[in-house]
């Protein structure tokens, strides 16, 4: 796929994958073998039918091959640019065993760009109004997916949104040069042009309650409201000025578009030389947007790049933009002047030892290792904590022990009657399409308990059951 | 849109205005603080919730303008509208029946100390309350304050008007008499610092407001991290109201100050082109 130049795209913040143009697409698209059991759908979170878009995409029928792409996902332009398809629907591509998988998520947003531009009316059926109204909280991937379901389902929905944009991680998280704003814009109102009302400005947990949601006339609530609080190592100097959640440095860049100030009013500071701490996709995207906001910038991790959890391409990205990546190196400490602003960041040398629980080898510090790195910007890219400003305000909600919302599995269905949750919420910090996952579930149940119905059918328990025993076994074995 | 329904000055910089926002009054709670955007290019500003009118469906905020945004803010009035007011956001006040409590505000905190004294009252405490400030044109709703307090007791720094000193001396006087069950102290971060000073030697517990730089407001960014008692709390969602006793008012502070030089040429820029909004663009 035509690219950007890094050295150009380094400075601005444009989009650095140009995308396909058609023949580029329908070339790619005739690489796919049609599978008679397709692989791919299998390894797809929303699971879209991907062989029958990819066909009508070799036709030539585009508005087809969109059409197709929405019966499944409200998301087609986001998820073709950053769902981690090589782990997913490209990584079981049997043409992947030899040679390049299919450029599955390539074609997807081609799909999806492709429609926007040609103005095409791919839209789904509406089935007729059930007389039932479900309130979303949050609109991120996860509620704008459960959102949209459930009014083609037939039932009135509303989102709240806390933020004055809708769009959840996808507009304060992901940067422009990843996910142009107008796109995700463009996704959100096609849900709205499928009868979904979003209410921005509205925080659920002070604004209204779930409990007064209920008693006012929510007949079931999908609670989506994200990740939350960013954490912090808890070292030294983690609160002098200058130092950043990837969080904050991430919203007043895509959100409030400091890099604008003062056209726009929200200030940023980026100074010469800025450390990320963090390997995870939301580390490269703050490393990437430090960069392109003029800094040298250098990425602390304490692993090897083997273990970064970001997804290759954005680590090339980073790489190829000019990154300089401290691989298998600590923060200890973050050492202020005397005005109380970064001055340096002590680091350790690490080695990789035994496997810890999260499956990757354990870094253990080399002794004696230490050393500054003179350093005006450190942004804290390490992950994120439940955000307690919901769960707190809600009766009979259970939480687990790091205080995210407890859902069935299967199902989503909280502890609190009529109250289904999915996404970060319940995961912790995940992807967009693992969320889009929940989305989907989510309104599944919601459907099933608003009409009366079992939330799982008896094939479905079956199923469940069948893949519980084959993992215990699994588990047994090893 | 959220339209201003009266707009009164109160000095060349101190102002209040009276916003519609009837799911924000609805909800709202002494303690609270809701979060406005004035147009699509500002910043979100986070402002305490001076007095709220749940019939009316509007909510008062008290303003100092320091910089660009809040004297923009400044120049609008009766029937300009905000492009976003997000709120009630933080903790409410925990109010209830203690026994005698000090209230008191420096500059523009006794705006929000009036909701919180005036709950305090309600439920039927005992209510002293110090309006503080540098000069008397500085002096803000002494007369509200008088009509919920059972004592109010007024200083000013330059001694234009009460009593002339800080707002530690009639605490400490208060302290030393005894019979003080809990105090409020809300205003700048280096008055809040040295009440809390004061009060932390009779051991009368004190909680202050703090008002740090935020972005969303809602716990998503950390922004508005402090260290109180050692540890890192977000003013967001664990506050904004704390143990004053266990904040350490240097990193508030210090952080408070993170964006001067950028507030600064913003100002500039802003004054520079005439106040005119969109004057950057």
């Amino acid at each position: 796929m035509p690219e950007q130049p890094a050295k150009q795209r380094a400075a601005n913040f444009e989009e650095v994958a140009l995308g396909y143009n058609e023949d580029m697409a329908k070339l790619e698209a005739s690489r796919c073998l049609q599978c008679k059991k397709p692989k791919c759908v299998a390894g797809c979170p929303v699971g879209i039918d991907i062989p029958a878009f990819i066909k009508q995409i070799e036709e030539g029928n585009y508005d087809a091959a969109i059409a197709k792409l929405k019966e499944t996902t409200s998301f087609p332009a986001v998820c073709g640019r950053v769902c981690p398809q090589e782990e997913q629907c490209e990584l079981l591509c049997i043409l992947g065993k030899k040679q390049e998988p299919v450029a599955i998520g390539r074609l997807e947003r081609f799909a999806a760009d492709w429609s926007m531009t040609h103005d095409s009316s791919s839209k789904p059926q509406i089935a007729p109004s059930k007389g039932k109204h479900v309130g979303v909280v949050g609109s991120g991937p996860a509620g704008v997916t459960c959102a949209g379901e459930l009014a083609k389902m037939g039932y009135d929905v509303t989102i709240y949104e806390a933020l004055h944009k809708p769009g959840g991680v996808l507009v304060y998280g992901i940067p422009e040069f990843r996910l142009p704003k107008a796109i995700v814009q463009r996704e959100c109102d096609y849900v709205e042009s499928l009868g979904v009302e979003i209410k921005l400005d509205y925080v659920i947990g002070r604004t209204m309650t779930v409990d007064q949601m209920m008693d006012n006339g929510h007949d079931a609530v999908f609670l989506a409201n994200g990740a939350g609080l960013p954490a912090f190592m808890n070292i030294p100097g983690e609160n002098l000025n200058g130092v950043y959640s990837a969080n904050e440095f991430l919203t007043r860049a895509n959100l409030m578009k400091a890099y604008r100030f003062p056209e726009y009013d929200t200030p940023i500071k980026v100074g010469k030389k800025v450390a990320v701490i963090g390997g995870g996709n939301v580390a490269m995207d703050s490393a990437r947007t430090a960069l392109r906001l003029g800094a040298e910038v250098h990425l602390i991790y304490r692993r090897s790049r083997e273990e970064m959890p970001a997804r290759n391409e954005e680590i090339h990205h980073a790489e190829e933009e000019g990154i300089i990546f401290n691989l298998l190196t600590n923060p200890t400490q973050i050492i202020g002047d005397n005005e109380g602003w970064v001055e340096e960041i002590e680091v350790m040398d690490m080695e990789l030892g035994e496997p810890d629980a999260s499956g990757r080898r354990r870094p253990v510090t080399v002794d004696g290792s230490e050393r500054r790195i003179p350093i005006d910007v450190v942004i804290v890219s390490v992950g994120t904590k439940a955000n307690p400003l919901l769960t707190k305000s809600t009766s009979g909600l259970d939480l687990n022990k790091w205080g995210n919302i407890v859902a069935d599995e299967n199902t989503l269905q909280t502890s609190k009657e009529g109250v289904f949750a999915g996404g970060d919420i319940v995961t912790g910090a995940a992807t967009v399409i693992l969320a889009m996952g929940a989305g989907k579930t989510g309104a599944r149940s919601i459907d099933r308990y608003l009409q009366g119905q079992p939330l799982l059918t008896p094939e479905e328990e079956e199923a469940i059951k069948a893949a519980d025993e084959k993992a215990a076994e699994k588990a047994a074995a090893k | 849109m959220y339209k201003i329904l009266d707009k009164v000055d109160y000095s060349d910089d101190v102002y209040m205005q009276v916003i519609e926002a009837p799911a924000v009054a609805a909800a709202c709670q002494p303690g609270q603080f809701i979060v406005l955007r004035i147009h699509e290019e500002g910043e979100r500003i986070p402002l305490t919730i001076a007095d709220f009118d749940r019939e009316a469906g509007t909510i008062t905020i008290v303003v100092q303008a320091v910089g660009k945004s809040t004297r923009h803010l400044q120049k609008l009035g009766k029937g300009d509208s905000l492009a976003n007011f997000i709120g009630p956001l933080g903790m409410p006040s925990e109010i209830e029946n203690v026994g005698t409590v000090i209230c008191a505000g420096g500059g523009v905190g006794v705006a929000p100390v009036y909701p919180i004294a005036r709950a305090l009252k309600e439920a039927g405490n005992k209510v002293i309350s110090i309006v503080a400030a540098r000069n008397e044109s500085l002096l803000l709703w002494e007369d509200k304050m008088r009509e919920i307090s059972d004592e109010l007791i007024v200083t000013t720094d330059d001694g234009s008007c009460g009593r002339h000193c800080l707002v530690t001396e009639p605490l400490k006087e208060l302290c030393e008499a005894g019979g003080i069950d809990l105090i409020y102290a809300i205003g700048p971060g280096i008055m809040m610092k040295f009440c809390c000073k004061t009060t932390e030697e009779y051991n009368v517990k004190t909680i202050v407001s703090l008002n740090s730089i935020m972005v969303d407001g809602t716990g998503m960014c950390g922004a508005c991290r402090v260290t109180v008692g050692g540890e890192t709390k977000f003013v967001c969602v664990d506050g904004p109201e704390f143990d004053g006793h266990q904040v350490d008012f240097d990193v508030l502070m210090s952080r408070q100050r993170q964006y001067l030089s950028q507030e600064k040429e913003s100002l500039d820029l802003y004054v520079e082109c005439g106040g005119d909004k969109r004057c950057m663009t």
